[in-house]
């Protein structure tokens, strides 16, 4: 375990290193010239050119890249070109929002989706199984966006259940939580489905209702721990895709996570806030694979980790 | 699973608790009002910012010398009580106001006016508005780094400054009312570092009370603003992160006083048809031209005659008509209500016979191709294709190449250019209301070089001169003259035709029912998107 948990730590901090190279490249050739932006309208080339210099942008690539990873070790993501903060405080103040909403968000996925592919496979084949899967087909293929700004239009504008976006209170929390939940819901609602199906269909389910327990005690006792483990495995790679849906529901929403603040920094080109939320991402998506991984044996004694 | 659950959830709750914050103030407390921004604020920092979102609110929070009368373009003194300058108009001097303190208490002197100078044009402080002091005398030496000290700034006692320019420039009292001229305090500038503008100190109506980044912040009324009267708020709080959209139901419902962003170009219809949203609307105009740029030492728009053609091509009633009338065509550089603008002008027509014949004469009868840069946000691109249709009716075949508004400077500025680019978005929009604003950087030979402003590279010396002619009249007696001075300038770009002037941006903001004052304190020229200092609640 231990060794396993070494090689895959070692691994991590390979990919992390390849995500770095490959966004700090790609933001190298951009055709964007930072000092240009922070010198202003008024600045004469001599000044373009002396900020470049203190900012160390009339290096080689290679030099800029390795004392951008000589002051990442020490914590250190740069300073904004156009805010002038530090980019660890601006994402550092921001996280808290985005981990919330994607906690929140993953126990509205289980919630509805669990539910969602356990009465489906119960009713397999009838009319409220072909609604349900339908269902979970659309709120598959909607776009976050859409669906973000119908239910801030029904429940927050309409009806007036919930704020109209911001941050503060449980109550702000909830349609952001939908909207990234519905999407995963979907996914949970088929896997679940099948995974139910298959329990089902297993003998000890039929000697179970031989022996003629309740279908209630059945289902919640003996299929539901044997069904659920393939899809709880599912959640560390969830983790990546909330990482592309929170850019656009905290847009709609005003929730003040990393999210809005990539986004802002993509419109203005200020690249080094752009660099470090993407290595926040990318840290998220590898230590949610790795926990997944580690969790999996806990859940099926078959599998082990070598 | 259920015992797994059930932790989740208690943790979940008790995250949730931590990290809640008391819902924001509703508007209607009291005498202080909320805006909302969909964008951070990117910084309070007076030497720094230079967006228009943070321009109001560092006005806010600092004073500089000069100021203007609420609601006008008006220069009166500010900081300074009064000021002279000498007949050669390369001197002033400025008397300081008694009984001025920053909001940590200490007295402001003309100490503070030289330290405040010397950091913006200090090289290591990479003011984005060094260059607008460069008339001071020493700033070459100071922003070369061969010198500490602007030579031209003395204080002659704590009360009085002296400060003395190189050349003759009508716009420095202008300048002096700019925030990069704006006074801070040293000890705090040091205290903070590079993070002042995070904790802004200033002698402005109102002190940063809180800032919670990403999500608000919260300036508080200083009661020992040295303007009587002023500020009438107790206090403002900006929500930031809230889609313009949003915003508008949020004002309907109350909870929002003014939608910062104003009002999102989609809305606008449905804002103006609905009888109770439109009285809240105020209309007014602001110093600002969207323009074509054509680069003007690139084939085929360096001959004058391609150029007037494009002018004559571009049907702008049609353009207005697109973004729903929110602006008035344009046939110059300058806004109208900008002084030197030419009444009565009327540069080139939409003509598209006329535009066919003088291709033709350039030798352009079955047109060319090129390239339209322009920004990708809307309506920027909707507006792009309707030039894109306009070039296509005289035969020109304009591809659209829609970009990040960065990437558009990138390739307006560097030293190739781009032939043709919609200036939308990140259109001029006057740093002070002057006519020399215009010209500099945007149409001046200064401009035309690599990293420039000057996207046509237009460069014509003669104009240069008599540019530089008029901005040496410094006494205001000769406003007048110098303003048709300016006039005729102008008139010289268009006769050169380096732009097509396409349209006068209108500003529509919005208030809620309960905000009161001047109509014009919500469309003040030089506070966007209100002056607030002079707001107030009914």
């Amino acid at each position: 375990m231990a060794i396993y948990l070494a090689r895959r730590l070692f691994q991590a901090v390979l990919i992390l290193l390849g995500v770095s190279l490959v966004t700090f490249a790609l933001l190298y050739l951009l055709p964007a010239d930072p000092a240009r932006q922070i010198a202003g309208r008024t600045a004469s080339a001599a000044q373009v050119a002396g900020i470049r210099t203190q900012l160390g942008l009339d290096q080689p690539f290679l030099v800029q890249y390795a004392r951008y990873l000589g002051n990442l070790v020490q914590g250190d993501l740069g300073r904004s070109y156009l805010q002038r903060s530090e980019v660890a405080a601006l994402i550092w103040a921001r996280l808290p929002a985005s981990l919330l909403l994607m906690l929140a968000a993953i126990l509205c996925e289980l919630a509805l989706g669990l539910t969602m592919g356990m009465l489906a496979a119960v009713r397999r084949g009838r009319a409220s199984d072909h609604a349900l899967m339908v269902t979970s087909f659309v709120t598959v293929s909607a776009p976050q966006f859409v669906v973000g700004l119908l239910l801030l239009y029904v429940f927050a504008v309409r009806l007036g259940w919930f704020p109209i976006g911001g941050y503060g209170t449980f109550a702000h929390l909830v349609l952001p939580a939908l909207t990234l939940g519905i999407l995963g819901a979907g996914w949970y609602a088929r896997m679940m489905r099948s995974s139910m199906v298959d329990v089902l269909r297993q003998d000890y389910i039929r000697t179970a209702r031989a022996k003629g327990l309740r279908r209630w005690t059945i289902l919640v006792r003996h299929a539901l721990p044997n069904a659920i483990l393939p899809v709880v495995a599912m959640i560390g790679i969830d983790i990546g895709l909330f990482m592309s849906g929170i850019v656009v529901v905290e847009s709609v929403f005003g929730w003040p996570g990393i999210g809005q603040l990539a986004w802002q920094a993509i419109q203005r080109v200020d690249l080094p806030i752009i660099m470090g939320v993407t290595l926040v991402s990318a840290v998220a998506i590898v230590l949610g694979n790795l926990l997944a991984d580690l969790v999996t044996p806990f859940v099926d004694p078959r599998i082990k980790l070598k | 699973m259920t015992s797994l659950l059930k932790r989740s959830a208690a943790a979940f709750a008790i995250t949730a608790s931590l990290l809640s914050v008391p819902a924001a103030a509703l508007a209607q407390d009291g005498n202080a009002i909320t805006v909302t921004y969909k964008d951070d604020i990117a910084t309070l920092d007076p030497a720094i910012g230079y967006d228009w979102q943070n321009f109001s609110m560092i006005k806010a929070i600092f004073d500089g010398l000069m100021d203007y009368e609420p609601g006008t373009a008006t220069l009166r003194p500010g900081l300074a009580e009064s000021y002279e300058i000498s007949p050669d108009g390369k001197v002033f001097t400025f008397k300081l106001r008694d009984g001025v303190q920053f909001h940590n208490g200490r007295a402001m002197t003309a100490e503070d006016v030289k330290y405040s100078f010397e950091r913006t044009v200090n090289p290591a402080t990479q003011s984005p508005g060094a260059g607008f002091l460069g008339s001071i005398e020493g700033f070459d030496a100071m922003q070369g780094g061969t010198a500490t000290e602007l030579s031209g700034v003395r204080i002659l006692d704590p009360k009085t400054v002296e400060v003395t320019l190189s050349r003759p420039d009508a716009t420095f009292l202008s300048v002096m009312a700019l925030n990069f001229s704006f006074i801070v305090p040293k000890e705090e500038v040091e205290k903070s570092g590079a993070d002042f503008g995070r904790n802004p100190v200033g002698t402005g109506a109102f002190k940063l009370a809180e800032w919670t980044l990403g999500q608000r912040l919260v300036l508080a009324k200083n009661a020992d603003y040295y303007r009587e009267g002023a500020p009438k708020l107790d206090g403002i709080t900006f929500e930031i992160g809230q889609e313009p959209v949003v915003s508008l139901l949020r004002v309907q419902n109350g909870e929002v006083d003014v939608p910062g962003d104003g009002i999102p170009p989609a809305k606008f219809r449905e804002v103006m048809g609905d009888p109770g949203q439109a009285t809240q609307v105020v209309e007014g105009v602001q110093l600002h031209t969207g323009y074509i740029t054509m680069n003007t030492k690139a084939a085929p728009f360096d001959d004058l005659k391609v150029r007037q053609a494009v002018n004559m091509a571009i049907n702008k009633d049609r353009i207005v008509q697109i973004i729903n009338g929110r602006a008035t065509p344009a046939n110059q550089p300058l806004p109208p209500t900008m002084p030197g603008y030419v009444e009565g002008f009327e540069g080139y027509r939409y003509d598209v016979e006329g535009a066919k014949k003088l291709l033709a004469e350039a030798g352009h009868e079955g047109g060319f191709e090129t390239e339209l840069f322009v920004a990708n946000v809307d309506p920027q691109p909707r507006i792009a294709q309707a030039i894109q249709q306009d070039l296509a009716a005289v035969g020109i075949k304009a591809s659209l190449q829609s970009l990040a508004q960065a990437n558009v400077i990138a390739a307006g500025s560097s030293a190739e250019g781009a032939p043709m680019i919609w200036s939308g978005g990140m259109a001029w929009i006057a740093d002070f209301p002057d006519p020399s604003n215009f010209y500099g950087p945007i149409l001046g030979c200064a401009g035309a070089a690599e990293g420039g402003w000057n996207w046509a590279k237009y460069c014509n010396e003669a104009l240069d001169e008599k540019a530089a002619a008029a901005d040496a009249m410094v006494d205001p007696g000769q406003a007048a003259e110098r303003a048709a001075a300016w006039g005729e300038v102008y008139k010289g770009v268009m006769a050169d035709a380096p732009w097509v002037p396409v349209f006068n941006e209108k500003r529509y903001t919005m208030r809620s029912a309960r905000m009161g004052g001047d109509d014009a304190l919500y469309i003040d020229p030089v506070n966007t998107p209100m002056n607030y200092r002079y707001v107030e609640t009914k």
